[in-house]
């Protein structure tokens, strides 16, 4: 099996359980204060540390490039409330005019 | 929407997130596109986006491959990502009823998106809205996907269209609407940090994973 694949299935199961686990096992039973605290803080910090990674580092180096402008002018976007579709495209229009200048 | 049949409240809960459907088939587009060029391949990428429902988790598992991370760090990169299911799954089982085997399917639906919409306030669900909401989701997300494999050639090369800057914006609106007190923001920054750190001094992929850790400050007590 290639490595797609075992992503495909590893993720896909693994997802399947986290989902259906609730529903499925616990019934109406709650997870404790400090474990929900716990997992209700894991959305917030893996989006933050995808967001920089994601932003500014190319491989094993730390760059500002296009890619840094498109997030500010997204984040830019966002301040303004706009919808997350227009944020996405002006984060990508904002890169690939960076790109072509 | 109380004197709605069971049907109707299915069709209402399709209803209210059709406009969002559309957004997340342009999404689907989107993931379609990059999936191929992380080299997932194309039956691959369709099955991904029909099994695992859930595009935060394989936006990061194809970004982690694409910026040369193993397959390891990518597997866990995308599972921490959906753990929010285990809490988020919790809070709507009381709504999803029937066997276990239709409770196992109709949990699947649950994404971000349904959920919100299948709220009726008070912490209560409306299963039927719920799957309603999700199944009109999920049809985007995967002819959005399909669109993206099938047709990533003629898009050309996604840095050039800055496809690759709009991940980041990606997460940075997903992130606003995630921090909701000071300790979301805490987290945020302690994690932002450790993973900026650590970029120079291990493979790409493991900086993400290895932030996580910061959630634990939901350890301490919530007087803070």
């Amino acid at each position: 099996m290639n490595d797609a694949w075992t992503l495909v299935l590893v993720v896909g199961v693994g997802t399947i359980a986290l989902k259906g686990a609730g529903p499925l096992l616990l019934g109406r039973r709650q997870l404790g204060p400090r474990s929900a605290s716990v997992v209700a803080l894991l959305a917030p910090t893996l989006l933050a540390a995808l967001l920089v990674t994601q932003a500014f580092a190319d491989e094993r180096r730390l760059v500002l490039d296009a890619r840094a402008a498109g997030l500010g002018a997204g984040g830019l976007a966002i301040v303004a409330k706009a919808p997350t579709l227009v944020v996405i495209a002006v984060a990508a229009l904002t890169a690939a005019l960076v790109r072509a200048v | 929407m109380s004197e709605l049949g069971p049907t109707g409240r299915l069709r209402d809960g399709a209803r209210t997130v059709a406009p969002l459907a559309v957004a997340v088939g342009i999404f689907g587009v989107t993931f379609g596109v990059l999936a191929r060029d992380a080299g997932l391949g194309r039956v691959a990428s369709i099955v991904f986006s029909a099994t695992t429902f859930a595009g935060s988790a394989q936006f990061a598992a194809a970004g982690v491959l694409s910026a040369g991370g193993t397959l390891a760090a990518a597997i866990v990169a995308a599972l921490l990502l959906n753990t929010r299911y285990l809490p988020i799954g919790l809070s709507v089982a009381p709504a999803l009823t029937g066997s276990r085997l239709r409770r196992l399917v109709k949990a699947q639906l649950v994404v971000d998106e349904s959920w919100a919409v299948g709220h009726v306030g008070g912490g209560r669900y409306d299963g039927r809205l719920l799957v309603g909401a999700g199944l009109t989701l999920w049809s985007g997300w995967v002819v959005g996907t399909t669109v993206g494999v099938l047709g990533g050639e003629a898009l050309g090369d996604p840095e050039r269209l800055g496809l690759d800057a709009a991940f980041p914006a990606l997460f940075l609106a997903l992130l606003v609407g995630q921090v909701e007190n000071r300790r979301g923001l805490v987290a945020a920054v302690a994690g932002a940090l450790i993973a900026l750190v650590l970029v120079p001094l291990v493979p790409p992929g493991v900086p993400i994973i290895v932030a996580s850790v910061a959630c634990l400050i939901g350890l301490r007590r919530a007087a803070t």
